[in-house]
């Protein structure tokens, strides 16, 4: 019962950052709306894998949250490096912050 | 002690459910893109840490509360590097947060 209440909750917040996935103005705003809906992904599982009595599913978890992070950190590199086997950044992308 | 737990579990996921809502509102709502990491911060370290002890009231001492506290580490170690690595990527490329007084 609460399990489904929460599950419900979690979906509307994933629709809520697919939203801003979709209409973020900045490619920045997008990332962040993805990893958020991965987060949720994790958090969704655990809560369907104890509503139906399966908590195996946990084990599927953790994998994808590991799989959500170096994603992330991927699209990140690669945006600000301009190549992924950079040691430091390019210097014609960004400018310096200090 | 079984109508405690489960009293907890009720608490505790309620809790982190209205924390999921006001996270995700934050994160369509606000008008610029650091405020909405802070709402997307919000998600990813109360709510989902609610949640997760709440599954964990829930499953007792068991191999799923390993797995659990396995997993909400895990989140709370990754989230700050991700929103680190996010906010300086932001920032080298130009993105500005709104100053005092401007309006968007």
């Amino acid at each position: 019962m609460i399990f489904s209440a929460a599950s419900v909750a979690v979906l509307g917040t994933m629709f809520m950052a697919m939203t801003r996935a979709l209409r973020g103005p900045t490619v920045f705003d997008r990332v962040l709306a993805v990893n958020m809906f991965g987060t949720k992904t994790v958090l969704l599982m655990c809560l369907v894998g104890f509503a139906v009595g399966r908590p195996e599913f946990m084990d599927v978890a953790i994998v994808y949250a590991l799989m959500n992070f170096i994603g992330t950190l991927t699209i990140l590199k690669y945006y600000e490096y301009g190549d992924l086997a950079a040691t430091e950044p390019a210097e014609d992308r960004l400018e310096e912050v200090d | 002690m079984e109508v405690a737990l489960t009293a907890l579990t009720w608490v505790f996921l309620g809790l982190g459910s209205i924390l999921m809502i006001v996270g995700g509102v934050g994160v369509l709502r606000l008008p610029d893109f650091f405020s909405r990491m802070h709402g997307a911060g919000l998600t990813d370290t109360m709510g989902a840490g609610l949640i997760l002890i709440g599954l964990m009231f829930e499953s007792g001492l068991s191999a799923p509360t390993v797995r659990l506290v396995m997993i909400l580490l895990f989140l709370w170690y990754t989230s700050p590097v991700g929103g680190h690595a996010l906010a300086k990527a932001a920032l080298s490329s130009g993105v500005q947060p709104i100053q005092d007084g401007e309006k968007r």
